[in-house]
């Protein structure tokens, strides 16, 4: 859900809260990471809350940061709170964009994950299906990554600040890997979901040699079909051949790669494959 | 009946996650007392379940925003050991060296910014931007290096990108190695800073005997290997992990709680305080004599003092362990172990900023993965916590409700927690 209202501008120096729901607290961390930065960002907004470093609390604020899945009954209630007192929210990183990994136990009953990880004593802890925030409240602006991309938390802001609206990039990571000059993952024999992926990172996976996993979630003109055919079928790409021969994936392989990151709506190949066709 | 404190903070601030304290103390008797985690659990033990061993190690990083690099080690250990892959002798320097940067960036985070407002008198770092600008930023020039350390090493800091299953997916820079060198001898004078910056907080004197436990390593003071170690005198291999803890769910909590020989017991940098002390760096045991840290310390409110102490041998180690890959010389070739896909089952352990943290994975024919088991060391102390809350109360009882909620706040954030860690 997109907000159409107007963004607000601000007469007086923004207030700001940070909040978080279910998530590893990384995105928080990586926004302490910014360090002068961040000093830079403090002259022109005013932190009234922000639990995990300060003691400092306000129940009024015009710019809500929200990290992290909605998986409880309690934090639906406590984002629509959020949401009704912040003029903007802003959902930082993947876990409360897209949900992120969290929604990797959307596969299951929650009955059957609360068994595995407490067993007879599940009686006592409640989950619901995870979902990105965005799934429960209308949302101003959106950030991705595990954890946040930095230089798109600092856009964001930006964008806030001069009353502008941010729309994030809707190009494969592809296109930051070769203008990076980086060498293509494909072409070391390795499946890089970059080409499915939206980019916003500078590639930073790739930068270090390792394979993109998606964690910026699919781009929303990504071509599944195209994809599921290229790594498994015999009229793939040259390129590909060498990933097939080497790795033998199978359709459902793939999908459990793209899953990780990607599976709220529910996923499903034979959508990906109906768009494709 | 009068009523004489009836705290409850229901998200306690400074801490990483969600937690509680409730005291409720009538006619001075005390009617209820606890530390509980009420994060919402995200079932990393069930959702890994069908994930190939390379996708299990990345999600298993997400455990934790803080100690990513720990929990991808410890990920990476118990993988290598259920898929027999045996690494380098340059990738376990690597790690060791990432670890550094870990355990700074994590416990300079605690020093600075979530326990020194307790001891300044303040409710946040916030205040000393403008009044003392001097300590915000050296606070952040040594977080940062730690976070840069990490960063050189594993790629990122949260989460790192660059540690695979068998090695490094690339091959690391010695220059970068060397420019990393001169800025951890030149963070020497921001730690001794820090230390005199100590020497003049007052710290509660409440101290409790306990059983302490950590990694312990012939050679080394242990971060990225050894066995564990109890100060009650036992030594197991990490293997064997499920003979000593046991882990059980308590009413209120969504973290589990664990016992190894006493009910409760200690991890963390106090722990390995105590266990491995002649072990830790000459500069660091200076700090800790100067520090009045000389084992045993039994005063959990030290904690953070424990953490400083450990930050000052992680850069001496740090800078040493520099120096041996650069008269190594970084091969090529060690970069990446042969793996196969194969089944098997694997633990592995590591010192986490916060204290012994077990993976446990087992994997199918196809490598993949199909069960997990995490024992995180926040869960391992809470027992402990609840239970210096519990002797710590009567000394107390006497004060004004609001020094009470203070000091039961300080002790909580001594431990450092990692909250949404040990729910994970």
């Amino acid at each position: 859900m997109a907000r159409e209202s107007a963004i607000p501008r601000f007469g007086h120096k923004p207030q700001v809260a940070f909040f978080d729901f279910a998530c590893c607290e990384g995105c928080q961390l990586s926004v302490l990471q910014l360090e002068e930065r961040l000093l830079e960002i403090l002259e022109h907004v005013d932190v009234v809350t922000w639990r995990e470093a300060m003691t400092e609390q306000s129940s009024e604020y015009d710019i809500a940061f929200c990290e992290g899945s909605i998986t409880t009954e309690e934090d639906v209630e406590r984002i629509k709170d959020i949401r009704a007192e912040a003029a903007v929210l802003v959902t930082l990183g993947s876990c409360a964009s897209t949900s992120c990994h969290n929604e990797l136990k959307n596969q299951w009953s929650m009955d059957e994950v609360l068994d595995v990880v407490y067993g007879d004593d599940a009686g006592q802890i409640h989950t619901i299906a995870s979902r990105p925030i965005s799934a429960v409240v209308e949302v101003d602006y959106q950030t991705f990554g595990c954890p946040v991309s930095l230089p798109e938390f600092v856009k964001v802001v930006s964008a806030i600040l001069t009353g502008q609206s941010y729309e994030p990039p809707n190009e494969p990571v592809c296109v930051e890997c070769k203008r990076n000059d980086y060498l293509c993952v494909y072409e070391k024999g390795e499946v890089c979901l970059g080409p499915v992926t939206r980019c916003g990172c500078d590639a930073i996976c790739t930068g270090w040699g390792d394979a993109c996993q998606g964690c910026r979630g699919l781009m929303d003109s990504a071509n599944i079909g195209a994809m599921l055919k290229a790594l498994t079928r015999e009229e793939a790409h040259s390129i590909m051949r060498t990933v097939i021969d080497r790795h033998q994936l199978t359709e459902g392989e793939i999908a459990a790669k793209l899953r990780i990151y990607n599976n709220w709506p529910e996923f499903t190949l034979e959508e990906a494959e109906t768009d494709d066709d | 009946m009068t009523t004489d404190a009836d705290i409850h903070v229901h998200h306690l601030t400074r801490v990483e996650g969600h937690g509680e304290i409730v005291a409720k103390i009538e006619d001075r008797m005390l009617k209820e007392l606890r530390f509980s985690v009420i994060e919402a659990p995200r079932f990393f033990e069930a959702i890994l379940r069908g994930q190939s061993y390379h996708e299990t190690v990345h999600v298993a990083s997400r455990i934790c925003g803080i100690c990513a690099v720990s929990h991808k080690c410890a990920a990476l250990k118990a993988t290598e050991a259920a898929l027999g892959v045996e690494i380098s002798q340059q990738t376990e320097l690597l790690r060791r060296l990432a670890f550094h940067g870990e355990v700074l960036s994590s416990h300079l985070l605690h020093i600075y910014f979530l326990a020194a407002p307790d001891f300044l008198g303040l409710p946040s770092v916030m205040p000393l931007i403008n009044s003392q600008p001097e300590l915000v930023r050296r606070a952040m020039r040594l977080k940062e290096i730690g976070y840069d350390l990490a960063a050189m090493v594993a790629g990122r800091h949260t989460h790192p990108v660059a540690m695979t299953v068998g090695g490094f997916s690339f091959v690391h820079n010695p220059d970068d190695m060397q420019d990393m060198r001169a800025r951890l001898v030149d963070v020497r004078e921001d730690l001794d800073a820090t230390v005199e910056l100590f020497t003049t907080f007052e710290l509660p004197d409440f101290e409790r005997p306990t059983e302490y436990v950590s990694l312990k390593h012939p050679d080394r003071y242990a971060f990225y290997a050894g066995q564990v170690f109890s100060s009650d005198g036992h030594g197991i291999p990490p293997r064997r992990y499920r003979e000593v803890i046991e882990e059980r769910v308590v009413e209120g909590s969504t973290a589990k709680f664990s016992r190894w020989n006493r009910p409760e017991h200690m991890v963390g940098a106090l722990a390995r305080l105590n266990n491995s002390f002649d072990q830790l760096h000459p500069s660091a045991q200076a700090a800790a004599r100067r520090l009045e840290m000389e084992p045993p310390v039994y005063r959990p409110y030290t904690i953070t003092v424990a953490q400083l102490i450990e930050c000052i041998h992680c850069v001496e180690d740090a800078i040493e362990l520099i120096d041996e890959l650069a008269e190594r010389g970084i091969e090529a070739d060690a970069r990446q172990a042969e793996v196969a896909p194969v089944g098997g089952q694997g633990v592995g352990a590591v010192e986490a900023p916060r204290g012994t943290l077990f993976h446990e994975y087992e994997y199918d024919d196809e490598g993949k993965c199909v069960a997990a088991n995490h024992i995180i060391p926040t869960a391992q102390n809470l027992g402990n916590l609840n239970r210096d809350m519990q002797e710590l109360m009567p000394g107390i009882m006497d004060e004004n409700p609001d020094r009470i909620q203070r000091l039961l706040e300080m002790l909580v954030r001594a431990y450092d927690p990692c909250i949404s860690c040990s729910t994970h």
